[in-house]
């Protein structure tokens, strides 16, 4: 049984002008997988080469699902898989994509994030193993949590307060 | 007298070399970083890099003993540049010197190819099922190196559901094997956990069962059957697994399925394939187990079979960190 979409979402993704995403910082509670993706796809329209974007959440909340919407609004129709084993995978969209994803390693040292860092959208899940390599505040933020059997999403932009800050905002 | 290979596999975790004459598996060494990963409660990439530097030549030399080879096969694709690179400049350098072929083999590939080791009399075409820690494919194999890509996971691999499911449920590492332990006993009906993109016949989808299992958790708390969880979790990917793998088998009527990867491990997968096979008249394969993990043995099976027609690759041969099969029909 599928909810139906909640109205703040609708009227949050239509009140963005096409192409040009929607204002940020963003909350919004999402029911379905499909709703995430098109947050993701609405929230990406701003990110721009160079810039990188740190999923924050529990296994399973929907940060590949973030990423797969963002990707599938660049036009790619191939299946986008969690990149846990392979820990890297670019993708030559427009902007070029670079989806990261450390669950499984202890540092991010040596897996050749840099070169990606300056040309590319990097999309890195469990951020939390960075280290130094890049200042969180910088970045693209995007905390996904468990909220009443769907998702609560915040987002914001590089300048923009604390992910902490995001993820209890006042009500 | 078919020739000698040196094949190399770097492509992730283990590095591994071995020597092969045909199908025929020489020498297989595999030096495992499982243990280093354990010790530091994660994979250290620099470090896995450095552990590839440190352990290609011993593993080499470990699996060339005496042997003169007429070729090299080394994985160069799909896989973390980084790694590859190691494998990929030790080959070249052999190569060089010895002035013998080299060929950069894809990693599935080898483990498609893998079921042929020692001469196993598996038909062609037959069905493949490729199930790790980072790939899940179902691939048709109409001969060796030439295949069809049936369906494949859109999200997560098998073994990573294994994997993130027993970190959930609060289960050691390796997930595959603590989850099968921990399902000993316990009853897979117990909890009902969902089959991803049941309507799709061949694609897999494993991501919507990590949350189904942390709710699970959350809602039964402390009356949570650790045993019936793992249980069902495991009927849960097998049943996805073994489903749609049979639905292919019948569909193109398959005179045999193997299952290769390192979850072909799992005893409960290959009981419930290979009776299903069974029942409907199919050969069933799968590799003894050091050729299901990652190991350059079934590289130099793929490299020797290409190698023997011909093909080699140039100096120039790259690291690739995504790459489609080779030899792709349609």
């Amino acid at each position: 049984m599928i909810p139906a979409m909640r109205p703040s979402l609708v009227h949050l993704l239509s009140s963005g002008a096409a192409g040009e995403g929607i204002p940020c910082p963003v909350h919004a509670t999402v029911s379905t997988e499909s709703d995430t993706r098109k947050l993701a796809a609405e929230i990406g329209a701003n990110f721009r080469a160079g810039e990188t974007v740190l999923l924050y959440g529990p296994l399973g909340a929907g940060k590949t699902t973030f990423v797969r919407g963002y990707l599938e609004s660049l036009g790619v129709a191939e299946p986008v898989r969690s990149p846990t084993f392979n820990l890297i995978q670019v993708f030559d969209t427009v902007p070029p994509v670079m989806h990261a994803d450390l669950y499984r390693v202890q540092s991010a040292a040596g897996i050749g994030l840099e070169d990606y860092l300056d040309t590319y959208v990097c999309l890195i899940e469990w951020p939390e193993k960075l280290g130094s390599m890049v200042e969180p505040s910088e970045c693209w933020r995007i905390q996904i949590s468990f909220r009443d059997g769907g998702r609560f999403i915040s987002a914001a932009r590089p300048g923009d307060g604390t992910p902490e800050a995001l993820a209890t905002p006042s009500p | 007298m078919s020739s000698l290979t040196l094949a190399i596999e770097t492509s992730c975790d283990e590095t591994s070399a071995a020597v092969v004459q045909g199908t025929r598996v020489v020498t297989n060494v595999v030096a495992s970083q499982a243990s280093m990963h354990a010790k530091w409660g994660g994979v250290v990439p620099e470090a896995a890099a450095r552990a590839h530097v440190e352990a290609i030549l011993p593993a080499i030399e470990d699996a060339l003993g005496d042997w003169t080879v007429d070729g090299i096969a080394v994985t160069n694709r799909p896989g973390l540049v980084g790694a590859l690179s190691v494998g990929v400049s030790a080959a070249k350098a052999l190569a060089l010197t010895w002035q013998v072929p080299i060929l950069g083999v894809h990693h599935l590939e080898g483990h498609i190819l893998s079921v042929l080791a020692d001469g196993c009399a598996v038909p062609f075409p037959h069905l493949c099922l490729i199930v790790s820690g980072g790939h899940t494919e179902l691939v048709w194999v109409e001969s060796p190196c030439r295949y069809r890509l049936l369906g494949q996971t859109i999200d997560d691999a098998a073994g990573e559901a294994f994997d993130k499911g027993a970190r959930v449920l609060g289960l050691g590492y390796p997930g595959g094997l603590a989850i099968q332990n921990a399902a000993l006993g316990g009853d897979p009906d117990h909890y009902r956990l969902p089959r991803g993109l049941a309507r799709d016949p061949a694609n897999f989808s494993f991501s919507g069962l990590k949350t189904a299992v942390a709710r699970l958790v959350e809602k039964e708390g402390v009356h949570l059957s650790v045993s019936d969880a793992a249980a069902s979790l495991q009927e849960a990917i097998v049943d996805a697994l073994a489903t749609k793998a049979m639905h292919a088998v019948e569909a193109n009527e398959a005179q045999a399925l193997t299952l290769v990867g390192g979850v072909a491990a799992n005893v409960s997968l290959r009981d419930r394939l290979s009776s299903e096979c069974a029942r409907c008249g199919a050969a069933f394969h799968t590799p003894r187990f050091e050729l299901c993990t990652d190991n350059a043995a079934m590289i130099g099976i793929a490299g020797g079979i290409r190698l023997a027609r011909g093909e080699s690759d140039g100096p120039d041969l790259d690291c690739l960190p995504n790459a489609l099969l080779p030899g792709l029909i349609d």
